[in-house]
Formats: C-alpha cells, sequence, structure tokens
C-alpha cells in the first residue's frame, strides 16, 4: 500500500451499513459505509480466520467476520468480538468528489 | 483405526491436503437479501428466551408440586428436556453471538446455557470456532461427535451423556485447579485459558452447593432442578444434533456433503432454534436462527435435497453409524445437483 491516494469505488456504489470488496494486484480490502455516510477502508482478510471482510454484517461502527462472527470496530480496527484478537489495519480514507479513496496512514 | 486425536497425525495430513481453514463452497445469494438474512433483533430473541424460561418455570413448578408422586416423572422428563437439551441451541446460537443484536445479551444467556447443556463456555466457544474452520475434518475438529470404528451401543449410551458428562466433569475439575488439558491448548489461545479456570469454578460451585443443600435437605430434589437435567434431559438434543453431521463425509470442503439439512415441524424447531437447516448454517454463520427458514428458500435449488423428516434422517443416520462400526470407509454420499456449481 502506497502513500498515495489510491482509488476504491464510487461512493454511490456502496449502500450505507455495507461493505463492498476493493482488490489491488498485491491486496484486498473492505470499503465500509456506515448509517451516517462515513466511510472506511480496512485489510479485507479477518486477522483471525480466511474469511474476507467484504462478505460480513456491518452493524453500527462494527463489522462481523462471515465465518467466526469475530468483530472489528470499523474506524480504528479494534477487535472487540471473539474469536477476533489481533486488530486489523484501518487506512486513510476520504470522499472525494464521488469517489471513495484511501491511503497508509 | 482413524485417529481422531485434535492435533493428532490426521491433522498433519489435513493441512498437507490444504484442508486446514480451507475455501468453502458457497451458493450465490444476493447481497442486498443476505444483509437481509443477516440482521439481528433483541426483540425476537427476547422472546423466545423468555418462552423457554417460562416453560422452564411452569413444568419446573409442576415437577416440584408432584414430587413424591408419579406424577413427578412426566413433569420431570419435559422440565429435562426443556434444561438439557434446549439449552443446546441457546448455548449454540448465542455462542455465535447471532441471536441478539446486543453483544452482552447474547453473553448472558451463553453463560446460562453453557452450564444448563454442561459446557464450559469459553473452551466451547473456540472449539466452535474450530469447528467452523475445519467442519468434520479429521484431527482438526473437535466437535465430530459421532466417530467412524466405535461399536454403535456406545452412541445410544450418549443419550444420557455416558461419556460426555465425565469428560467435561474431568475437564472443570482439571481447569479448577488450574489444569490445561492438551485439547484446549490446540485450539484457545493462552490468554483465555483463565477465563475457563474461573467458568469451571463458578460452576462447579453451583454443583457443589445443590449437592451439600440436597444433603442438608435430605432430598435429592434440589439436584433434579439443577445438575441433574444436564443428563436425564440431554437426549433429546442427541438425538436431533445426530443428525447434523453424523454418517456424511469427512475431510471435504463442501458442507453439502458433510451437513444436514431436515424440515422439522414448529414445536422441534423452537426446541431447536432452526438448527435443522444445518446446512445454511454452517456456510453462512451470520444469518440468526429466525432468518435460516428464508435462507433455505433461497439457496435450497443449489443443495443436496433436504430430508423430509427428522426420522428419514435418523433411518440413515442409524444405518451408517452401524455400518461404519465396521467399514470405516463407508458414508452416505449426498446427491448434489447438477446446476449447481
Amino acid at each position: 500500500m502506497s502513500d498515495e491516494w489510491t482509488v476504491a469505488c464510487d461512493f454511490a456504489s456502496v449502500s450505507p451499513n455495507d461493505v463492498v470488496r476493493f482488490d489491488t494486484p498485491d491486496a484486498t480490502f473492505a470499503i465500509v459505509k456506515l448509517e451516517d455516510g462515513r466511510c472506511s477502508v480496512i485489510d479485507g482478510l479477518c486477522t483471525h480466520g480466511k474469511a474476507h471482510l467484504a462478505e460480513g454484517f456491518v452493524d453500527g461502527k462494527t463489522i462481523e467476520c462471515p465465518k467466526h462472527n469475530g468483530r472489528f470496530n470499523v474506524l480504528t480496527g479494534e477487535p472487540v468480538a471473539s474469536p477476533v484478537r489481533v486488530a486489523t489495519n484501518v487506512y486513510e480514507t476520504r470522499v472525494n468528489g464521488d469517489k471513495i479513496e484511501f491511503r497508509k496512514r | 483405526m482413524r485417529d481422531y486425536t485434535v492435533g493428532g497425525p490426521e491433522a498433519k495430513v489435513a493441512e498437507a491436503n490444504g484442508l486446514v481453514d480451507a475455501d468453502w463452497y458457497k451458493p450465490k445469494v444476493d447481497r442486498e437479501l443476505m444483509k437481509q438474512f443477516m440482521a439481528r433483533s433483541n426483540g425476537l430473541a427476547a422472546l423466545h428466551v423468555a418462552s423457554w424460561f417460562a416453560a422452564l418455570a411452569i413444568f419446573g413448578y409442576l415437577a416440584h408440586l408432584s414430587w413424591g408422586t408419579w406424577w413427578a416423572v412426566p413433569a420431570f422428563a419435559v422440565y429435562g428436556v426443556l434444561y438439557g437439551s434446549m439449552s443446546d441451541s441457546r448455548w449454540h446460537e448465542t455462542g455465535h453471538r447471532t441471536a441478539f443484536r446486543t453483544k452482552w445479551m447474547n453473553d448472558v444467556v451463553y453463560y446460562i446455557a453453557s452450564f444448563m447443556v454442561f459446557r464450559e463456555p469459553e473452551t466451547w466457544r473456540w472449539s466452535h470456532a474450530r469447528h467452523h474452520s475445519d467442519t468434520i475434518i479429521v484431527g482438526r475438529d473437535a466437535e465430530i461427535a459421532f466417530k467412524r470404528n466405535v461399536p454403535f451401543y456406545k452412541f445410544v449410551l450418549e443419550l444420557f451423556s455416558f461419556g460426555a458428562f465425565p469428560a467435561e466433569l474431568k475437564q472443570w475439575i482439571q481447569n479448577a485447579f488450574g489444569k490445561i488439558t492438551n485439547n484446549q491448548k490446540d485450539f484457545q489461545p493462552p490468554e483465555t485459558f483463565r477465563i475457563s479456570k474461573w467458568a469451571s469454578r463458578v460452576y462447579l460451585s453451583i454443583l457443589i452447593a445443590t449437592v451439600v443443600f440436597s444433603w442438608r435437605i435430605g432430598s435429592f430434589e434440589p439436584m433434579m432442578f439443577i445438575g441433574l437435567p444436564s443428563i436425564y434431559g440431554h437426549w433429546f438434543v442427541v438425538t436431533l444434533g445426530v443428525t447434523q453431521h453424523a454418517g456424511l463425509a469427512e475431510n471435504t470442503t463442501d458442507h453439502r456433503l458433510n451437513t444436514r439439512t431436515i424440515y422439522m415441524g414448529p414445536l422441534n424447531r423452537w426446541i431447536y432454534w432452526n438448527m435443522n437447516y444445518h446446512v445454511e448454517h454452517h456456510i453462512y454463520p451470520s444469518v440468526p436462527f429466525h432468518q435460516l427458514k428464508n435462507l433455505h428458500e433461497e439457496v435450497k435449488d443449489q443443495l443436496a435435497p433436504p430430508y423430509k423428516s427428522t426420522l428419514s434422517a435418523l433411518r440413515e443416520v442409524v444405518y451408517a453409524l452401524r455400518r461404519q462400526a465396521k467399514d470405516e470407509n463407508f458414508y452416505i454420499q449426498r446427491q448434489l445437483p447438477t446446476s449447481a456449481n
């Protein structure tokens, strides 16, 4: 992940309380939009098991892994429900025009 | 003979074959629909839990009133199933934290139900996570309850926890004195061991207090309400639970081949919290109990045909377990729809 802004997707393409997947050649990400429209980009793969968080359930500020129901705070990356124990990476995220962009913090 | 030891030689074989934390088959479901299926409801879960506790209170009161008469037999029979069997599905769903929307509500019911179904909560939380990562993968899954090459009579004895209860009690005692078993070390993070130790101490204290109280009043009636129902009331969930995976394929990465979905009536589905839709639950563990029927309707064309009744599934299970007692290579092969990938 570079320090340059990367365009992930159109802002309108993600529903509130939802998440979509975004892949680069060497990494995969989960683009989360909260109910109030705030967006957050986190690592796509769960830190506990082999599952993509883009298939998970967004509820408030948390996202639930679709495989074991572990939860992360999408704004801080902190684990908030077992079996997740290791925080996930959260990227600096902005809405630029109609695009969601992110870069390494 | 197949070695089911978790972390044993079969675990290395599974890893070499790419079966550890593997990618599993998933049917196609529209994302918007899936979001609806995954939504949680505190109100609905509270209603279901309240109905369970109400049934326990009613039949517990009837059992107490009838103590000393023959009417106590049917009263305790029902109370026992409500306590020792119905707690299993509440334990399971709140363990996934999908019953209630609010985390602590799931956790409160989870700790109560864990005691009732006689499972140390922290260890079983992690063993169940492993069960979902590596479902019926030999050497990895600690919840393969119905193994091959086991005489059939041993499964019959398990209706009343003849093997499981002493093993679990032994672990509680070991944990209470600070000893962690090899099984726990294989799938449970070390920082959670202290929870297992304290949960075991609390649960054992409740059991000991019940025994002491029974001794003081000169009647084993209190033990019929607390502790013993985990044994005498467990048979019903074993009868339902044996249908989940027993007799099907091992070491596959397709839940349609190692798990059953069975149509059940409303009473069984209330007791079992819709775990009869077990294929769907394994593929999508984020879907709460009250949406599994709807999920089933959406994906059923991509799955193997469901069993029409509990009895039809049980017939197959009994046949398969009897065969597997003599031939460990035998298993039931499910037919997948040709339209599904």
